[in-house]
Order: C-alpha cells, then structure tokens, then sequence
C-alpha cells in the first residue's frame, strides 16, 4: 500500500521487505523507539494495533519482533525487527508506553530471553519464579532438572513485590528496586486456587474499602514451556499443543497450526476439508460461548444456567465424539485435512442441533438476560473505550462489545469463511452487559453459517496427501483465526529443518487480563469476579 | 478372605478391575495383626463416609473443565453424594487434582493438601496428574502430582470422559469402605518417607501387642 511504503521512506536506516500485505522492517536498536513510535502516531496510517511480540534467538543475537497492525487496515501486518548482539546483559528500548500491551509482551520477552528492557516500569519475570535460573527460550538453555528443581516452598513475597527497574541515562545504566505496594496499602489475594478466577490465575487486588484500587495479575501456575516443546516436535507432533493451550476452543487453535504449516507447505487442502473444519470450528465456539455464558451467569450466583449451559454443550460434546473421536479434545484436524471423515450421522445431529439450539437461545435471553438482577449487575460496570481496547489489544467479543471491528474471518477470511455469508457483530457501548450478550448474539450468528455450510459440503478428499517428513521450507510463516475469546495468531520460523526453529502463538486471554486490570480499578470488589468472567479468559492459553 | 462382601450400591464387585489390589490390602492387614472383619459400627461410619465425600475444586487446565461436566446435568455426580465441592481445602475429603502441575503451582498444592483435615485422600485425573502427559518433555511440568503428594487413585485420559472419573470415584469408595475409621494408616509423605516407615512400624507392633491383649 503507498501509504505504508511512504512511511517506511521516513526511515532511511531501515532494511524493508515486503511480500503480499506483511511488511518486514529491521531497523537498529538504537532507532528501534523513534521508528516504533513514528509508525504508531502519524495520521495516514496509524500502527495502533500490537499484535504480539516475538523474543528470538538467533543463534549469535537475540532480538525481538513487533508485530503490528492497523485499525484502519486491518489487513496489512508490519513486522518490525531489531536485534542486540549482547549475550550477557542484552538491553533494549521499551516501547511501554506506544501501546498499553506492550508491558506484559515485554516481560515475557524478557522471562524468556533475558532481554531487560530500558525505562520500563516493572521488569519482574512473568512466568516463571523469580528465582529461575536461566532462560529457558534462548538456544543455550540448559533444561538440566538439578539447576530447577521442583520448589517445596511457596514464592518470596519480597519477589513478587519488589519491581526491579532499568534506566539509561547519558551511556549511564542505573538500576533501582521499588515496592509494587505501599506499607499501608490491604492487599487481598485471589488464586492461585480460588473457584472463579477462571484457572489458575493470582490476582493480588490493592483495596479501598471496597473499592478496587489496583490489581497485580500473577501468571506461570500453569506454564507448560508449550513454545519450547514445539521447537523439539516434528510438525505433526505438535499438533497436539494448541488443542491444549484454550482448550473449550481447542479445535480452532489448532486449526490456525495447521493453516500456518499449509501455508508453508503451499498446500492445497481439499474444500470438502475447508467446510468440515468450518464447521466443526463454529460448533467449538458455540460450546465455549455456551460455557462462557455459564460461567458469567454463575460468577453472579445464577448456578442453574450453569447447568442449561452445560447441558446444550454436551450435544455438541456427543456430536465431536462420533465424528472426531474425542469430547473435550477433538484432535480433528491434522496437516492436510481432517483426521477421518465424517460420520455418517453427523450431518443429520448438526441439523437437529441447530433448531434445538435457537429455541434454548430464547429460553437464555427469557430467564437471565431479561433478568432484572443480572440487568442491575452488568448494567454500567466495567466500561471499556473503543481505543482502550484497540490500545490493550484486546480481540474478540471483548473488542466487539466496544466497536471495534476485529473478526478475523471477516478480515482475513480463511477455510470456507469466503463462502458463506454472516454478519460481525458489533455494539458500541462497551459495558459488561455488551460483553456478555454479544456472545449470545455470536452463537445465533454461529449456527447461521453452520445452517449454510451443513448440506453444500463438497464432495472429495478429507485430507490431501502429505509427505511422510513434513519440512517446512526457510522463512517466517504467520497465521491468524478468530478464536472463541479473540485473534488468536500463529508464528512459525522455519530453517529448512523437519523441527521448527521458533513458534509463538498470540493467547487472546492474555490481553483480556490486562484489560480486567485496566477496567476493573474504581469498581467494587464483587463485581471483579463477574468482570473476569465477562471477559471470559482461559488461564493455560495465557501462560502456554 | 475375599473381598466379595464390600457392597458398593450401584456396581457389582466383578465389574472392578484389579480387585487383586484390595485383595493384596487385605491379606497385608492380616499378615501384621490387623482384624480385617469390619465391626458394624465401621460399617456404617464407612457407609456414609463413602457416600458424602466432599472435594476440593481444585483444577489448573483442560482436565478441569470435564469435572464441570461431571457435575452438571448429564453425569450428576450429586447421584453419589460427592456433589458439595468444597472451595476451602479445611472442609474437603478429597483433591481432584484437574489438569498439570507445574514447578510454581508445585508448593500451592502442597500447602493445600497439608491443610485438608485427615482423612484425605488424592485423585490424580489424567494424564498430567499422572506422569506429565504431553508435557513430559517440558522445562517447568511436574512428572506426576505422586512427586509432590500421595495419590489414591490414578483416572488416565487427556482428558478422561466423566464416566471414567466416575470409576475412579467408586474406586475410591471401595478404599473408603474398606478402612478401619478408628485406625486410620498415616499418609506416606515422598519428604519423610522414613520418618513414615518408622511410625508405621511402631503402630504395627502397638496393633499386634493389642492383638494379643
């Protein structure tokens, strides 16, 4: 687009690669800010979507890529790299304060990769435990359990409140600690093992009275080193992996691993694949929605629509079974295709499941969405502004409620998206009550392309041909789906080889928490609970 | 003595596997002085601990969410008493252990099991809690809950279906019914494993000089 390659001209130090709609621009670490920030604030085209960061490990540097878009193109993808060839004590610019996402992508960079970064206000680990030795993403990491054995002992408290801060000053690096909490400040815990946080996920909420005044979210209790495990599995080894990470939209993660594979691969998937995935992707997130919509009502105390979610979820659960095998963990799709055709009976249980599913959608909306209570709960609380979400990056129904148009199968239509026809919905008054009925809205909108999709499924393969070593050809591959809570982005970097050299993938719910933590300050603290569920993030996919 | 005469309401002795297990328990009873034929008041102790044990909601991951399942309408774990998820370890019986653990969630559940009242037991459910499932070759996972606390019983899957939890649960059940309340075994603890060896030792010699009393 000219806009952006007139942009880019503004950087004369810059190394600009372009192939389709994905810009790649390297620049010195030394111009890494005053480029990072010529890109977010300019009037043509305004960077102001952070998608992810991506920490690498090149081997001789380690360096770190932002991966950028625009709310106004959503369709163009800037990569901006930039690389420090210090081992030792790697230092680079912060970019905290261009994006409000920035911070948290920032410590998981440097968890993983040792990179501190200069002027940013809080580097604490953010997985792992303060006191790991080594960082387990770089190349050289010795993964010996002697070094890191299994802790008796529950975490330093001084750990996790003393915020370790970097600054430069005149070629002077000056380092200083300072207290997350005043002496006189009530601090409450929750998690890691309470019953609504959604996993395991520690709050550490500063209060007021009542009032909330700030909130620490505390991840890594269920960090499983996914993006580690990835770099030592074959391609259809690690096909496992995203199933697991958001696992009540496990089958959609693991769709976008194998788009980004067949995208490398340039494979031709058979359309009678395209559709099969399609649909079982849409029914994925109409039980996570259902789930989600559950656990909102029961976070306000409303146990029985727990249980009316849970009892339309398992159709969908007995329809995953009989064709892919498996309930919670479809494993179904597979580089390629799918696993194995479909059953015989699937076409005729999804047709009865979708009137079934309306007529319950009404009971929904009757007992509790017309609820005056739950009206009184949601009504007003928790609001959240179009550009603080575009600012926190956070995708998804969340994003939606505050109107901001993010669906990526509207934006980037992959598998049969092109071919059907529906609707992104959208509100405009970003309040928990938006957040909430908009899932309910997604799920009418759900069985509407799957109404399109069940009786035209092509004929054909289910799965093309693939070799028996899956190599992935040199370069970066990249992939983005519409998971049920948000983009959720796939990052493969590829040296030839039948293992891949790096992987990331984008977790939606980690922005949801920053943005619990944004909206959540001058509320009250019953109302922190139902705010989480509205935003109805999954813990393992934040901590992978 | 077999162990045909512990009655589980709802399933029949011969549709367990592995009853040489409880066999094997048994017949370990007997051989260090232990009076195995259950007194009635042990029978009904027994009856309604097996028939009310309360767990602890405790799930880290995916493992977690087919627990949901578990209790809500279709599988109704309520059916069998075990429907009072208790959100404070001091009021529950027992710790599903839902999902993997890692390193730092590794001293969180120690503290939750050790505040549990006795009698405790461990469900590990699936296959995370097991050995550490897919994740075995990960930095940060514990290989197996059994590395940090005792396990009652192993649910395999990833993740299991709910009908097998509910195996599990009636295995458990059959354990329960088969302690003595009154003279309960110490949970072995991996950390003082032979502090533990010695006292069980000592209560074996205190069983058999009541024996002979």
């Amino acid at each position: 687009m000219k806009a952006i390659d007139d942009l880019l001209l503004q950087f004369p130090y810059a190394t600009v690669e372009q192939k389709d709609k994905f810009y790649s621009v390297s620049v010195p670490k030394e111009n890494i800010h005053e480029t990072a920030s010529a890109l977010r604030n300019n009037d043509t085209v305004p960077f102001d979507f952070l998608i992810d960061i991506v920490g690498m490990d090149y081997g001789d540097t380690l360096g770190v890529i932002y991966i950028l878009s625009s709310s106004l193109y959503p369709t163009y993808i800037l990569r901006l790299k930039t690389e420090t060839p210090e081992r030792e004590d790697p230092l680079l610019d912060s970019l905290h304060e261009l994006w409000d996402s920035a911070g948290l992508y920032e410590r998981e960079v440097h968890d993983f990769f040792g990179i501190r970064f200069i002027n940013h206000p809080d580097m604490r680990r953010l997985f792992l435990r303060q006191d790991w030795k080594g960082y387990p993403l770089r190349k050289d990491y010795d993964a010996d359990p002697a070094i890191n054995p299994i802790p008796m002992d529950n975490e330093d408290l001084d750990d996790m409140e003393n915020i370790p801060v970097i600054e430069v000053n005149h070629g002077q690096k000056f380092e200083h600690q300072h207290k997350l909490f005043e002496a006189d400040e009530y601090v409450v815990n929750f998690g890691p093992q309470h019953p609504a946080t959604h996993g395991v996920l520690h709050l550490r909420v500063s209060l007021d009275g009542e009032i909330i005044k700030k909130i620490d979210p505390i991840f890594g209790y269920i960090h499983r080193g996914i993006e580690k495990m990835c770099e030592t599995y074959a391609y259809p080894q690690m096909l496992h992996l995203p199933d697991r990470m958001d696992y009540v939209s496990g089958p959609i993660n693991r769709h976008g691993l194998c788009l980004a594979i067949e995208k490398g691969l340039e494979l031709e998937v058979p359309e009678r694949a395209h559709y099969i995935r399609t649909i079982i992707d849409e029914l994925g997130r109409i039980a996570s929605h259902l789930l989600g919509w559950g656990c909102i009502a029961m976070d306000m105390g409303a146990i029985t629509a727990f249980v009316y979610g849970m009892r339309d979820r398992e159709k969908i659960m007995d329809i995953f079974e009989e064709t892919c095998g498996g309930r919670l963990m479809a494993n179904y799709s597979v580089i390629g295709g799918v696993m194995a055709d479909i059953h015989p009976n699937f076409q005729r249980k999804v047709k009865e499941f979708i009137p079934y599913m309306r007529k319950m959608l009404k009971e929904h909306h009757l007992l509790f969405t017309g609820n005056p209570i739950a009206r009184d709960r949601m009504d007003g609380v928790g609001y959240l502004s179009k550009e603080k979400a575009i600012a926190l990056g956070a995708t998804g129904p969340t994003g939606r409620a505050s109107g901001w148009s993010n669906d990526i199968r509207k934006i980037e239509p992959y598998a049969a998206y092109p071919h059907v026809d529906f609707k992104e919905m959208l509100r405009t008054d970003g309040m928990t009550f938006d957040r909430y009925v908009i899932r309910l809205d997604e799920i009418a909108e759900s069985l509407h392309i799957i109404e399109q999709l069940i009786d035209n499924i092509p004929e054909g393969d289910y799965a093309a041909k693939t070799k028996a070593v899956i190599r992935l050809p040199e370069g970066e591959y990249f992939q983005r789906v519409e998971n049920a809570r948000g983009e959720f982005d796939v990052y493969i970097n590829s040296r030839g080889d039948k293992y891949p050299y790096r992987v990331k993938f984008r977790s939606p719910s980690m922005t949801l928490v920053n943005t619990l933590k944004a909206i959540a300050v001058e509320t009250k603290v019953a109302d922190l609970i139902m705010l989480g569920g509205s935003l109805d993030y999954v813990v393992p996919c934040i901590d992978r | 003595m077999d162990v045909k005469d512990i009655r589980i309401k709802n399933m029949k002795t011969e549709d367990f596997k592995e009853n040489e297990y409880l066999e094997e328990y048994v017949r370990e009873l007997r051989a260090n002085g232990v009076n195995v034929v259950v007194s009635k008041l042990d029978d009904l102790i027994n009856w309604g601990r097996s028939n009310s044990v309360w767990p602890l909601t405790f799930a880290t991951s995916c493992c977690g969410i087919e627990f949901m399942c578990l209790g809500a309408a279709r599988y109704d774990f309520a059916r069998f008493g075990w429907e009072v998820t208790r959100n404070s370890p001091r009021q529950a019986d027992v710790v599903f252990c839902c999902g993997t653990i890692v390193h730092k969630m590794a001293p969180v559940l120690k503290r939750l099991y050790e505040q549990m009242a006795e009698p405790k037991y461990v469900m590990a459910f699936g296959s995370c809690a097991i050995s550490g499932g897919p994740f075995k070759k990960s930095y940060h996972t514990v290989m197996g809950v059994d590395q940090i606390i005792p396990v009652d019983v192993y649910i395999p899957g990833c993740p299991p279906r709910p009908d097998a939890m509910i195996y599990g649960m009636m295995q458990l059940a059959r354990k329960i019914k088969l302690q003595e309340f009154f003279r309960l075994p110490k949970q072995p603890h991996p950390e003082n494993q032979k502090e533990f060896t010695a006292a069980f030792n000592d209560t074996n010699e205190n069983v058999e000089k009541g024996g002979n009393q």
